[in-house]
């Protein structure tokens, strides 16, 4: 085989980790390099450097350090059995390839994930070097965030999250059934032990000691994991529950969910479909609910399992659940506020912070950034009563899109 | 009508020194005129903070206004609208006076003032995010030194570059934009009007970045619409990675159709060497392989939600066998029995009874964490009796394995798994009862319980009893060997 380039190794490991949706730089620790002595800097918002033509944000530079990988995951681009071009970056070429494209503003730092070679260990050994290097070496104060391997040895994962800023293990699949019939050699007991771990070393990095001590470092800005959406049966319900479960156990910063997509070099066992955009969209307004909006992930999901794809799930859930509706504006708590379609958490702390000063009118409710069109079945005011509205029987039909004549192709 | 000149730099710094002065001049927000100096720097000498008309009022106290608000004001007053050095100060002379709410947006100019904030912060936000450096360090330079050129829709240029100086201290760097350029020289930032309106040269590098941006992208979900909200086609011309982004568009679709149509291939022969196996579990599981074989446990739906199963701890044959509940969150986080808060109390307890936890083996009746989520937290769910039922077949196992002379039942789940009855566990407490098997079983309380007691003395009453049981259970178990 000739010797790639640079240019044709980057092409082929940039392919091979677009798969994964984590794009988050935000938060951890506080870090600038105004002392003169460093490069980059953490800490703040996270910023987006460009986005794709697939509406995907790009703020990191995501790369796989390889995509050799042992292991046979169906799903997987990179599993042993796929035929598409493999590479390995050294050390240094990560290495380099951070520094310069930060350098440039492309980017807010790295995401290394990796196929599994040789060993787990092995594997996680070289991604934590290069962690290590940029950190050393280069003095590089930016965001790290590697993806770690759920088997590798504890004083290896003590080391990444030493170095990085953010730690994440993919849970892949909602299901431990889906996971054991689609990723053979990953076991859904290794993955949640391995997150248990990240959750008791974070802990202990936060305690002080007796002494005053501080312990050392440990992945500031957290956990986060990825769950593969329409790749197997598991419901929405299903999906909310195991990522409810996750947030509670392990105390995740994020669960992305990412619709399964058509692969290169495709297997047997899973047919191509077009990725369920929607289904992943419905999702994430859902898991928005569950962490800003105080609902539990059985109230979301109605009894089919499956969000309506049509309508927002909040909207859904309004609808679904007319008698608690419409709320008064003015009297309603800050949780039923929330529950309101088209207020949102800003939205309903200016309400609560005008409602100190004087009695909320209908008119008042478009400069404090609610979606009335939303909200306009739900609420009563001064200025708006719903009257037969909150109990029509098409509700429905005035927010879903006008039915569409399906394309046969 | 006043006029007054702003410099090009340090336009806001300037106005909010105008601005103290006009106050203290009762001078109405109608009768100025604010302009941003084009007229060169003769002007502004002319032209000193107030003026030379109304002398300062000594009746009028200083104009202050909380730092957030003027932080939202000044952070307004980058925008382009001409009109937002007459608003600022109109609304800070009302919000100043109390005649209006900082942040009532029912007031049309102060709704006017934050939309404009927004705009700002936003294209702040955008600067940071869409400059892009080009490499023009000297051949024998010490220091990197990248240059960039940008076009901003706001006046942000003073406000934004602070961010650069952060992150880039170990460079020198120019942004230049069509007014203002920032030029960041061994850790000193300075601005001063642009001279040259062209970008940098182009470097090496961008050919990597633009084979990045074209590999990461997923032509199989393809979105425009979400591209372009976020990066508008206004900053295209100056995204080197734009270029490519026509192309990328028109080419998706049949991308995206050719993986579907392509046929699944067969696997390369050396596949299935490389495949790594996992060990099988034996059949038959002794008190040594117990933790894998309760790892895979999946009798009950609670396995498939914990992180591990927690088994028994304790010496092959002690005398005494203490049977908790189940595992908790610190528990089922650890591997290992009472290691959480209720473990602390039994611990407490242990030692004012004089019981040496290493010497007896500690287990609990149900040996994976059932819980509720509730945000970030798992609230502790107490197990069905059919979970209990077919938990029995591993506390049996460690039951058989370690033989010990005495049982505890500590709290109503234990109880109902070695007696079949979990109910009345208060007057039961501190009696001997005996298993369906024929085995002495002592009831207690379990440490959680003392822990959700609602007053202090009642949990010290509760751990008093608990160390009795405890105590009691030691002799018993003393005098049976």
């Amino acid at each position: 085989m000739a010797q790639r380039t640079l240019q044709d190794k980057l092409a082929i490991l940039a392919d091979a980790a677009k798969y994964d949706a984590s794009c988050a730089s935000s938060g951890g620790e506080k870090r600038n390099s105004g002392d003169g002595k460093g490069l980059g800097s953490s800490g703040g918002a996270g910023i987006c450097h460009a986005y794709a033509p697939d509406g995907r944000c790009i703020s990191l530079l995501k790369i796989l350090m390889t995509n050799f990988c042992i292991y046979d995951c169906v799903y997987c681009v990179n599993r042993v059995s796929s035929h598409v071009q493999r590479a390995r970056f050294t050390v240094d070429e990560v290495v380099q390839l951070t520094v310069e494209f930060y350098r440039r503003n492309y980017i807010e730092g790295l995401f290394l994930s990796s196929g599994i070679i040789r060993s787990p260990d092995d594997t996680m050994a070289d991604m934590v070097r290069i962690a290590q290097t940029l950190r050393e070496r280069e003095n590089f104060r930016g965001y790290i965030h590697l993806k770690t391997i759920p088997d590798a040895a504890p004083e290896l994962i003590e080391a990444a999250g030493k170095w990085a800023d953010r730690l994440s293990i993919n849970v892949e699949l909602p299901t431990e059934a889906a996971l054991t019939a689609l990723a053979p050699e990953k076991s859904a007991q290794t993955i949640r032990r391995a997150m248990a771990d990240v959750r008791s070393r974070r802990e202990a990095a936060r305690d002080v000691s007796h002494g005053g001590k501080k312990a050392s470092r440990f992945a500031p800005a957290g956990q986060s994991t990825q769950m593969i959406v329409g790749a197997d049966s598991a419901t929405d319900g299903q999906i909310l529950g195991t990522a409810s479960q996750l947030y509670g156990a392990y105390r995740l910063g994020r669960v992305y969910y990412s619709a399964f997509s058509p692969i290169p070099d495709s297997s047997r066992l899973l047919p191509l479909i077009r990725p369920p955009l929607m289904r992943e969209h419905r999702l994430y307004q859902a898991d928005w609910m569950m962490r800003f909006y105080g609902f539990t992930h059985d109230e979301i999901a109605p009894k089919s399992g499956m969000l309506d794809l049509a309508i927002d799930p909040k909207l859904a859930w309004a609808i679904a659940n007319r008698q608690s509706f419409p709320v008064d504006v003015n009297k309603a708590p800050r949780e039923m506020l929330l529950r309101v379609p088209g207020f949102g958490p800003r939205s309903v702390d200016r309400m609560l912070a005008a409602r100190k000063h004087r009695s909320l009118r209908y008119e008042d409710l478009i400069p404090l950034g609610c979606v009335l069109r939303h909200a306009q079945p739900f609420i009563s005011l001064p200025g708006w009563s719903p009257r037969a509205l909150t109990d029509d029987e098409n509700l429905r039909a005035r927010f879903a899109p006008p039915p569409e004549q399906l394309s046969l192709f | 009508m006043r006029v007054i000149r702003l410099p090009l730099i340090g336009t806001v710094a300037a106005w909010r020194g105008h601005v103290r002065q006009l106050a203290r001049r009762s001078v109405p927000p109608e009768a100025v005129l604010w302009q941003v100096g084009e007229g060169g720097a003769d002007l502004f000498a002319a032209d000193p903070p107030g003026g030379d008309g109304p002398v300062p009022d000594p009746s009028v106290p200083p104009l202050t206004l909380p730092r957030e608000v003027i932080g939202a004001i000044e952070t307004a007053l980058c925008h382009s609208d001409p009109q937002r050095f007459a608003r600022a100060y109109a609304l800070a002379l009302r919000l100043f006076g109390k005649a209006l709410r900082w942040g009532d947006r029912s007031d049309a100019p102060l709704r006017r003032l934050l939309d404009q904030e927004k705009a700002v912060r936003r294209d702040i936000h955008k600067m940071h995010a869409f400059v892009r450096f080009r490499d023009v360090t000297p051949p024998d330079a010490t220091r990197r030194a990248f240059a960039a050129w940008f076009e901003p829709e706001h006046a942000i240029v003073e406000a934004a570059a602070p961010f650069f100086a952060r992150r880039f201290g170990d460079m020198d760097w120019v942004i230049a934009t069509p007014s203002l350029t920032a030029r960041f020289e061994d850790g000193l930032l300075t601005f001063a009007p642009t001279a040259h309106h062209a970008p940098p040269p182009e470097d090496a590098t961008e050919k990597l970045w633009c084979t990045y941006f074209a590999s990461i992208f997923n032509p199989a979900r393809l979105m425009v619409s979400a591209m372009t909200s976020e990066m508008p086609k206004k900053y295209w011309k100056n995204l080197p990675e734009a270029a490519l982004i026509p192309d990328m568009i028109r080419a998706a679709p049949a991308r995206a159709r050719g993986m579907q149509e392509a046929m699944p291939t067969l696997e390369l022969a050396h596949v299935a060497r490389l495949r790594p196996q996992r060990p099988a579990l034996t059949a038959d599981v002794g008190l040594e392989d117990l933790k894998p074989a309760l790892d895979a446990c999946r009798r009950c739906p609670i396995g498939a939600c914990a992180t591990q199963g927690v088994p028994g701890e304790g010496p092959r044959h002690a005398p005494l066998m203490i049977v908790g509940e189940q595992p908790g969150d610190a528990e089922d986080l650890a591997g290992r029995p009472f290691v959480g808060p209720a473990g602390q109390v039994f611990d407490r307890c242990a030692t004012a009874a004089g019981l040496d936890r290493a010497k007896v083996y500690v287990t609990n009746a149900v040996k994976h964490f059932k819980f509720q989520p509730r945000g970030k937290r798992r609230l502790h769910e107490r197990p069905t009796q059919d979970e209990i039922s077919l938990c029995r077949w591993w506390l049996d196992l460690e039951r058989q394995a370690v033989k010990p002379g005495l049982l505890v039942a500590m709290g109503a789940t234990a109880a109902a798994a070695l007696t079949g009855d979990g109910t009345r566990l208060t007057s039961r407490r501190g009696r001997l009862e005996t298993t369906a098997d024929g085995s002495p079983v002592l009831i207690t309380l379990h440490p959680s319980y003392c822990l959700r007691l609602p007053d202090r003395a009642a949990q010290v009453r509760a751990e008093t009893q608990l160390t009795d049981d405890l105590r009691l259970a030691l002799q018993i178990a003393a005098g049976s060997r």
